[in-house]
């Protein structure tokens, strides 16, 4: 197979969002009153940006053939603390963003710790964090409210020079710091290895523990970078039970929808973020097709169970039963 | 592990000591040390009214959780529990709506409502080999979807039936709560199904090693299928008698049961890698987690603090008995 093939075969996942993404971004704005302006690509912008980054941080952990079902109540925790924290002067807004970022960390480090060291299913380990994360974020902000420091906020959601929407141009610095040093280092080389299989990345003496532990970490990073956006957006702070749930869900939709396996070892972040935009402009669809808001629930689920469903089609491939077992 | 020519630990104990699950006796054993604290806060905790109330209450979440059970004695998981339970609820009420027969079929519509959850469940787990903890989180946001649908995003204006009522308040017996008599036999039956039938020898197979229950013959496929239609019935049972001890459904009723259903059956000393456990322990764990919930509440604890000590006590009694495997 000559190499670009290869490379086209490694990546199908991936340049599949984009192409769904892009099919659908058409449709959307093709049917949308105002037509291409700079402001709704600001306002898809915008509304797509919370759920990539947070699907990013999905991503890091599945690629270690774990789950994270805490990262939307870590976006919660630190959209509460965002809402006390980032406002002031110029250096004490600049403390509570670090001092937001430091939250996603800890919240990250401690679910590593736990799935790691004290070798938990991460499934019931991070939904039991969730419930803590959730729990603090309710102590915090008990009653939605809270304020931020608006010219931030108005910089990170705004355009750049009347035509780039800033967020978006946020989530590619996002992704050149995180994702790119992650993916091209020992470490990162490491959690997909682990990802793809354990024993194997262990016999080569690949540092398994610390590649699933920054994997970890840098998710509860990414989910707090979102949950510091999501304080820019909506200027408040809410402890909102349904909302952390809802992004923990389309969270796994878009890393599916991305191509990540959720089997480990196979996948990119930025294959997630594609996820995440098409997950967004789908959900988006219905309003500019006028159809009752009320709708919207059930055709993301919809949308999430066929997604899911297409993950099958790899059953055809088996040639012995026993492979199904995995 | 249970070579009779290998040494055991303890061998010096009396037998049914060493038969004892550490996991189950410890979980007991917290159960007395709650009970204690209580009475030290309240004086009327120790008094049979209140202990049979909470018996009543920890019903429900009893019935949701022997579902939960056998899913996770598969080394599976639940996670459509929320609106199975929320749609068994409010279909049940939807049926009572509909005259004098829809009275009559107001629960078994329910409980088949929620085997339809179950059955999509099962056919991604067991035919299209989709992790169940994904498929289950879709099934339970299309349920969802199509509960905001048919309610308009309101709370439904249907009322539970009268049946429905009596089997969650009411008293056959006189003293025993009729709910507590419906968790004893539902965990009858599944005591029964787990410990002296094909199925649940199967699923205790299915749930050590799936490869080798299938070479020996087991329909692996089928009996996944059945273990998640029984936990969609369940779950939707469960939430049908919820709706009658409300004597109304709600949106969000189901919410409160997921983690708290989980944390009853890995308590109990079910192993959440499947294959281990007894339902003796699951009794153990929903006594648990609801004396648990009412301590909370007796001391006034506000939700806050109530998830905090939820996370924590799962993630500290995980820690004292549910770790994997080391893997060297």
């Amino acid at each position: 197979m000559s190499e670009w093939r290869f490379w086209l075969n490694e990546q199908r996942g991936m340049l599949m969002a984009v192409g769904i993404f892009f099919v659908m971004f058409a449709i959307y704005v093709s049917n949308h009153p105002a037509g291409l302006t700079a402001n709704v690509v600001q306002t898809a912008s915008n509304k797509g940006v919370l759920l990539a980054f947070v699907a990013m941080a999905q991503t890091l952990v599945v690629i270690t053939a774990g789950i994270d079902l805490s990262v939307g109540m870590i976006f919660i925790l630190t959209n509460a603390l965002a809402s006390w924290l980032v406002i002031g002067s110029p250096l004490e807004t600049g403390f509570g963003v670090a001092a937001v970022l430091a939250t996603g960390l800890a919240c990250g480090a401690l679910n590593g710790l736990i799935v790691i060291y004290g070798r938990l299913q991460p499934i019931v380990a991070t939904i039991a964090t969730g419930a803590v994360f959730f729990g603090i974020a309710l102590l915090l902000r008990p009653f939605p409210g809270g304020s931020v420091n608006e010219d931030l906020a108005d910089m990170m959601t705004g355009k750049i020079f009347g035509v780039v929407p800033s967020s978006l141009v946020a989530l590619v610095a996002v992704i050149l710091v995180v994702w790119v040093p992650f993916s091209r280092s020992v470490i990162g080389r490491a959690a997909y290895a682990t990802g793809s299989s354990e024993i194997a990345a262990y016999m080569s003496s690949l540092p398994i523990r610390r590649a699933k532990f920054t994997a970890y970490l840098l998710s509860g990073l990414l989910a707090a970078t979102g949950g510091l956006f999501l304080t820019f957006f909506t200027y408040t702070g809410e402890a909102a039970l349904a909302s952390g749930n809802a992004y923990t869900l389309f969270s796994i939709a878009s890393v599916v929808l991305g191509g990540v396996s959720l089997f480990g070892g196979r996948g990119t972040a930025i294959g997630a973020v594609f996820g995440a935009l098409a997950f967004r402009t789908i959900g988006d669809l219905l309003f500019v097709f006028d159809l009752d808001p009320l709708w919207q629930p059930l055709f993301q689920g919809v949308v999430l169970l066929v997604a899911v469903s297409l993950s099958a089609f790899g059953l055809f491939r088996v040639r012995n039963r026993l492979e199904w077992f995995g | 592990m249970k070579d009779a020519t290998r040494e055991q630990p303890g061998a010096w104990l009396p037998k049914f000591v060493r038969r004892l699950d550490p996991a189950i006796s410890t979980a007991f054993a917290c159960i007395i040390v709650l009970l204690i604290l209580g009475s030290l806060y309240s004086a009327s905790f120790l008094s049979p009214e209140y202990l049979l109330q909470q018996l009543k209450v920890a019903s429900f979440l009893g019935v949701i959780s022997t579902g939960m059970m056998m899913v996770i004695l598969l080394g599976q998981i639940d996670l459509s529990i929320p609106w199975s339970v929320a749609v068994g609820g409010m279909m049940a009420c939807a049926a009572a709506a509909f005259g004098p027969v829809g009275e009559t079929l107001a629960i078994p519509f329910g409980v088949a409502c929620g085997m339809v959850i179950g059955f999509a469940n099962g056919i991604g787990v067991a035919y299209l080999r989709i992790p169940s903890m994904i498929i289950t989180l879709a099934t339970n946001a299309v349920a969802q979807g199509l509960m905001v649908v048919y309610t308009g995003g309101f709370s439904p204006q249907d009322s539970a039936t009268i049946t429905m009522r009596y089997l969650a308040t009411g008293f056959l017996i006189p003293g025993v709560p009729n709910a507590v008599l419906i968790w004893a036999i539902v965990g009858a039956v599944a005591t029964f199904v787990l410990t002296r039938t094909t199925f649940g020898r199967s699923v205790y197979g299915i749930g050590n090693q799936e490869r080798a229950a299938y070479l020996s013959g087991i329909n692996t496929r089928r009996i996944v299928l059945i273990a998640f239609v029984s936990c969609g019935a369940l779950s939707a049972f469960g939430g049908t008698l919820l709706a009658g001890y409300a004597s109304k459904a709600a949106q969000s009723m189901g919410d409160s049961y997921l983690l708290p259903s989980i944390a009853a059956v890995v308590l109990g000393g079910t192993s959440i890698l499947g294959g281990r456990g007894s339902y003796l322990g699951t009794i153990a764990g929903v006594i648990l987690i609801t004396l648990l919930q009412s301590i909370l509440s007796v001391m006034q604890m506000p939700e806050a603090g109530r998830q905090i000590t939820y996370g924590l006590v799962i993630i500290v009694m995980l820690l004292l008995y549910g770790r994997g495997p080391a893997n060297r």
